[in-house]
């Protein structure tokens, strides 16, 4: 592990992030968006990791706000396909265009 | 190079190339079926850095349970066999362009920043228990649940608390945002 420098992982992490955020621009299905947002969330989650282990190799705070977020990113998971199911029933569809009604 | 750096690459590749190709298939099944993968190589990662616990926490909580939730929403509100409608030229573009300059910026800055461990300085990377009782580093699952649910000045157990009151919530909103009502009631 001592082999490999921190700023290594901090560009995989960085790399992963923009992955994320190209997906969330290109994509129009709101599936692919959350796919997108959970690649994000992983992103960060790498960076407490790394952050921890190799700057505060005494400490465990970067554990708990990774276990954290990964609590926080289910209960997001759970309601977002709560509210694409709910979407599906009105609009039969989940793609964002179609979710116009208070547009106009 | 050795072994464990070999290891990280192999990792490191598999993980960006998952998540690339989560993001750009055409097929959504596909999609999530690589996102689980990528999902996968960050447990992977995870337990190369040594953090067993979050490993197993990751795979448990995204691989068995998220993972699991987006194929089933693909499911009930998809054609899974049928491809997605391919994105407009110009926004892919766009995107991509962006998405690079920011990677590019990102790195420099990562690149220019020296990260000095904080206090001793080459403090043994892997967490050896140095000081602090047993509030040390070690990160074993003992050491994480007595600092999780202890209640002294480096304890977690109120943010423990808020985010099992969070759980809670999204489940009874959940539950209230997905039921279906009858048309009669309406």
């Amino acid at each position: 592990m001592s082999q490999v420098p921190l700023s290594h992982i901090l560009i995989v992490s960085t790399a992963l992030f923009f992955i994320g955020m190209y997906g969330l621009f290109t994509r129009r299905n709101m599936i692919t968006m959350l796919i997108s947002v959970e690649l994000i969330l992983n992103s960060v989650n790498i960076n407490f990791i790394a952050f921890n282990k190799y700057l505060y190799p005494d400490r465990l705070d970067g554990v708990f706000f990774t276990l954290f977020i990964i609590a926080i990113a289910a209960a997001e998971a759970a309601v977002a396909i709560a509210i694409f199911i709910n979407l599906y029933r009105n609009f039969h569809s989940i793609d964002v265009e179609a979710a116009d009604e208070l547009k106009f | 190079m050795s072994a464990s750096a070999v290891v990280f690459y192999m990792l490191a590749f598999f993980i960006l190339a998952t998540g690339l190709l989560a993001v750009t298939s055409r097929k959504i099944f596909r999609s999530a079926i690589w996102l689980l993968f990528s999902l996968t190589g960050i447990a992977g990662l995870y337990f190369w850095l040594q953090m067993e616990f979050i490993a197993a926490v990751q795979i448990v909580v995204y691989v068995g349970g998220i993972v699991v939730l987006i194929i089933f929403s693909i499911f009930l509100s998809q054609q899974s066999g049928k491809d997605l409608p391919v994105p407009v030229r110009g926004r892919q573009v766009v995107s991509a362009l962006l998405v690079c300059a920011g990677f590019v910026l990102t790195c420099l800055l990562v690149g220019h920043y020296a990260f000095r461990p904080a206090g001793q300085p080459s403090g043994g990377g892997i967490g050896v228990g140095t000081g602090e009782g047993d509030m040390g580093g070690n990160a074993s699952v003992g050491n994480i649940g007595a600092q999780l649910l202890s209640t002294s000045e480096h304890g977690y157990v109120l943010p423990f608390e808020v985010v099992s009151i969070l759980l809670l919530a999204a489940m009874i909103g959940c539950i209230a945002i997905s039921i279906k009502i009858k048309p009669e009631d309406k």
